[in-house]
């Protein structure tokens, strides 16, 4: 596995250079961070600050009940292993408008960067294909990272993005935490 | 007997109806033998989507998704799936999201399988610690109005809350 070169901070904003156009869900820590700073914590955001592992299944119910809107999960690879089985319940749903990217540092950043599985034997994007997500890459590169604005475009939904970083600080962004409060954020913004 | 000999034809229609009058469209599954014909109720009616999960947990966050976009979810589950789920209820009681949870119970009211009793006396109190409120079904007298005093509570008034379906009500499965 060549040593991933990518700076976490700085790959959200090119793969999504037009983030309105989106709804994001985001799991919790680092990935929460570095979308909350894409959107500048706008309302087209749901953050997470706990429950580790819920990303995709709520980026999946925000997908089926807005058919019409580019539904995007923000996760992590410790966090999307916890609730691995979820990509297995988004491949049998098929939703065309949700995609997946698991931003992969190789380590647990939030809680002092101990090691985790995918820098050492697991392969996520693997994982999603058996899973049965037919779309699937992998970035690892500047060169990627172009190929990957065009798959979000252009491949055929659901699509899964494992987007390899290297081990370094997530956004210096402070968002809101207070779940209720944006919970009502983000509903209020969908339906005015 | 390899079958449970659970009738769950008779009520099962009402229950499915009652949640789709309350606007429910998306049924999130773990599959069961209590919820077995309400999910097959989800699986023929045009306007509402089964969800297979693999864990219960997913099934309260993909309420949570719903619930962002203006839909209504509900999870159905055996009440060994409560031990599941009590981390993503923090978006029920801290989010204040709605979750609505079906609940089929096991180590309850003549319950003959051992490794069913842990659970099956712990869900309540698990419930409770999180802030879930039950209402408990022990006759066919009771579905009714604990479905719409459930949905009330979850979709109106903003509570997350458990219909919960009492071997009472379903009878013990024989082995």
């Amino acid at each position: 596995m060549t040593p991933a070169t990518l700076d976490r901070r700085e790959v959200l904003s090119r793969l999504f250079p037009n983030h309105e156009d989106y709804l994001f869900i985001s799991g919790l820590a680092g990935s929460a961070r570095d979308t909350a700073a894409l959107t500048n914590d706008g309302a087209n955001l749901f953050t997470m600050a706990g429950t580790m592992g819920a990303a995709t299944s709520m980026g999946l119910g925000v997908a089926m009940c807005a058919p019409e809107r580019k539904v995007v999960v923000i996760t992590g690879d410790g966090e999307l292993l916890m609730n691995i089985g979820s990509l297995a319940t988004v491949a049998t749903i098929n939703p065309a408008n949700l995609s997946i990217v698991c931003i992969d540092n190789g380590c647990h950043g939030e809680t002092g960067g101990q090691n985790g599985h995918t820098s050492i034997k697991t392969n996520l994007e693997m994982m999603a294909k058996g899973a049965g997500i037919d779309s699937t890459m992998t970035i690892a590169t500047e060169a990627d990272l172009s190929e990957g604005s065009r798959f979000l475009n252009e491949a055929t939904g659901p699509r899964f993005i494992q987007l390899r970083v290297k081990n370094g600080p997530p956004s210096d962004f402070k968002r809101n935490m207070d779940p209720a409060e944006c919970r009502i954020r983000f509903r209020s913004a969908l339906q005015p | 007997m390899t079958m449970s000999s659970i009738d769950t034809g008779d009520w099962s229609r009402q229950l499915f109806d009652d949640l789709v009058a309350a606007g429910v469209t998306l049924f999130s599954y773990v599959p069961d033998a209590g919820n077995k014909r309400l999910i097959e109720h989800a699986q023929e009616h045009n306007g509402v989507r089964p969800i297979l999960l693999t864990t219960e947990e997913e099934g309260v966050a993909v309420c949570a998704g719903a619930d962002l976009a203006g839909g209504k979810a509900v999870v159905c589950m055996q009440s060994s799936g409560v031990g599941n789920i009590p981390n993503f209820l923090s978006l029920a009681n801290g989010g204040r999201f709605p979750i609505l949870l079906m609940v089929s119970m096991r180590g309850d009211y003549g319950e003959q399988n051992p490794w069913q009793y842990p659970m099956g006396q712990a869900a309540e109190p698990i419930l409770e610690a999180m802030g879930v409120l039950l209402f408990r079904v022990n006759t066919l007298d009771d579905l009714g109005p604990a479905t719409r005093a459930a949905t009330s509570a979850v979709f109106k008034g903003g509570q997350s809350a458990a219909i919960i379906l009492t071997q009472r009500f379903l009878g013990a499965k024989p082995f």
